[in-house]
């Protein structure tokens, strides 16, 4: 496995948001982690960065435990978290967003690699220079997953990638999503569009209140009815 | 040069690197509100090396720039655990504190003040000035002047990106205190004589707004921003008593009209645009 996390915990003062949670992801695999709103989702991949403090379990990448380490170390090593919301940095450029994605790289391929990110993503490149505000919210997601990329991560998190995006741009961002993948990039994905996330992940996990309610291959999730009624809406929802 | 032009220079130079000491804080977020503080440190750490223990110039200079800049790191510490308002307030209190400690040393001269024997010309003064908007500019330009706007911008996704956000407060904080401990040095040479009242609470409030109405988001705007309000005073002499009124006005028509600072990245977008059509500023 290349992430393994075993008895996570977090709290916030009273609030236990994340209970002993154990969870994994292969090398390539895509997994993704659903739930309702509040069930600790965020949490838990923001402890995974490093962004939010565990209280307690642990967090190994490639061997290496890593739950002690900084965030700057565990984006080194190779996790990268695209946080719900996009949160770009609105007054920087969108050339200056980028090169703050490679800001842990130390190599002079910095600029061969932003203009890769160039390539793939014309609209930014065309506003390589403006304030990154001006972006419309589609692009805004895909700066701020351009940015992750900059990091050269092999696991990258996504937060609700799709919140607020047309049904167009999601259909694209999903596609952008596999391409990746199938580049060997590993991706744990929390999504509230359960049904599409279920379509591209080959596991995933359910979280409620904070703890793991169920977990499988995305086919057993997306065939449970209990789990369809009570966490994946109904079986018509797109 | 005239003497009045070599005063009027000199005060322009040691207001833009006082400005830019304040700036550099500014740019990653943090209001500093005791600027006068740390100038008063610089002033009277190069009148003491100068006067009391015989230091060259430069030597009193550097040293004045180093002890603004450790207490600058020392202090980032305390002041970083506060935010916001609580934050302007606590270097504030800061700026505060120094002043009781100088007034109520025998050392330091007390209300008194202390003589300097030693001077430097307005030449020297043009000189660090160009020297220190060479440096800031050029600070700005690399990944860590680009991690400064980034913590400014939001320090939860900064982070994310593997910025140690409290290494680069800190490191903002002393060196605001180093520059702001430069242009106090500058001063106490240039006037030959530090005393404790002209390092008040006003200085640091009309400090801050240079950098604020010059606008924080380029390292043009305290540039402007202190040229502005050390010329505009001397040029408004004529009525002296409408002075300070005319000035309020000004302010207030900035702060409505240009709520960003006087100096954005789009306004210099654009005139970039008009002196050089096709071409974009990195």
């Amino acid at each position: 496995m290349q992430l393994e996390v075993a008895g996570l915990d977090v709290r916030y003062g009273a609030n236990h948001a994340v209970r002993s949670v154990d969870l994994s992801v292969a090398p390539g695999e895509i997994v993704t982690v659903l739930g309702a709103n509040g069930a600790g989702k965020s949490t838990l991949l923001r402890a995974i960065a490093g962004a939010t403090p565990i209280s307690g379990g642990t967090i190994t990448f490639e061997g290496k435990q890593v739950q002690s380490r900084n965030t700057a170390t565990r984006v080194k090593s190779g996790i990268s978290l695209v946080p719900e919301g996009r949160q770009i940095f609105v007054s920087l450029t969108v050339e200056e967003n980028l090169l703050m994605g490679a800001y842990t790289q130390t190599g002079a391929t910095t600029h061969r690699d932003v203009e890769r990110i160039f390539q793939r993503f014309p609209n930014l490149a065309a506003r390589r220079h403006s304030a990154a505000s001006v972006l419309s919210g589609g692009e805004q997601q895909m700066l701020a997953i351009g940015r992750a990329m900059l990091a050269r991560p092999k696991l990258m998190m996504l937060d609700e990638p799709s919140l607020g995006l047309s049904p167009i741009l999601v259909e694209q961002l999903f596609e952008l999503i596999a391409e990746l993948n199938s580049n060997g990039l590993s991706i744990l994905l929390v999504e509230q569009n359960t049904h599409m996330a279920l379509q591209m992940a080959s596991r995933g996990y359910v979280l409620e209140l904070g703890e793991v309610k169920a977990e499988g291959t995305a086919q057993q999730l997306a065939d449970d009815p209990r789990l369809a009624e009570a966490y994946l809406g109904a079986q018509d929802a797109a | 040069m005239s003497g009045y032009l070599a005063g009027i220079v000199s005060i322009l130079g040691i207001n833009v690197i006082f400005a830019y000491g304040i700036y550099v804080t500014a740019a990653s977020g943090q209001l500093n509100l005791g600027g006068a503080g740390f100038q008063a440190i610089g002033a009277y750490g190069c009148a003491i090396m100068s006067s009391v223990y015989g230091f060259s110039v430069w030597t009193s200079i550097l040293i004045a720039m180093a002890i603004g800049g450790a207490i600058g790191f020392v202090i980032a510490f305390p002041i970083l655990r506060t935010r916001g308002v609580y934050m302007v307030l606590a270097t504030f209190a800061f700026a505060e504190v120094v002043a009781g400690i100088i007034i109520n040393s025998e050392f330091l001269g007390g209300a008194v003040g202390l003589p300097l024997s030693d001077y430097v010309e307005v030449n020297a003064i043009i000189a660090a000035t160009l020297l220190v908007i060479l440096f800031v500019f050029y600070l700005m330009s690399t990944r860590v002047g680009l991690a400064m706007r980034a913590v400014h911008d939001d320090e939860s996704v900064a982070d994310l990106m593997g910025v140690n956000n409290r290494a680069i407060q800190v490191m903002s904080f002393a060196l605001g205190g180093a520059l702001a401990g430069l242009s106090g040095a500058l001063y106490a040479l240039y006037f030959g004589f530090v005393e404790v009242q002209y390092f008040n609470a006003l200085l640091s409030i009309f400090v801050l707004l240079y950098v604020l109405i010059g606008g924080t988001q380029t390292a043009w705007g305290p540039l402007f921003g202190a040229s502005f309000f050390t010329l505009v005073p001397e040029a408004l002499r004529i009525g002296e008593d409408w002075r300070f009124f005319i000035f309020g006005v000004l302010i207030v028509a900035m702060m409505i009209f240009r709520p960003e600072g006087i100096v954005t990245r789009d306004a210099l977008d654009r005139l970039w645009l008009r002196l050089a059509p096709g071409t974009r500023h990195g």
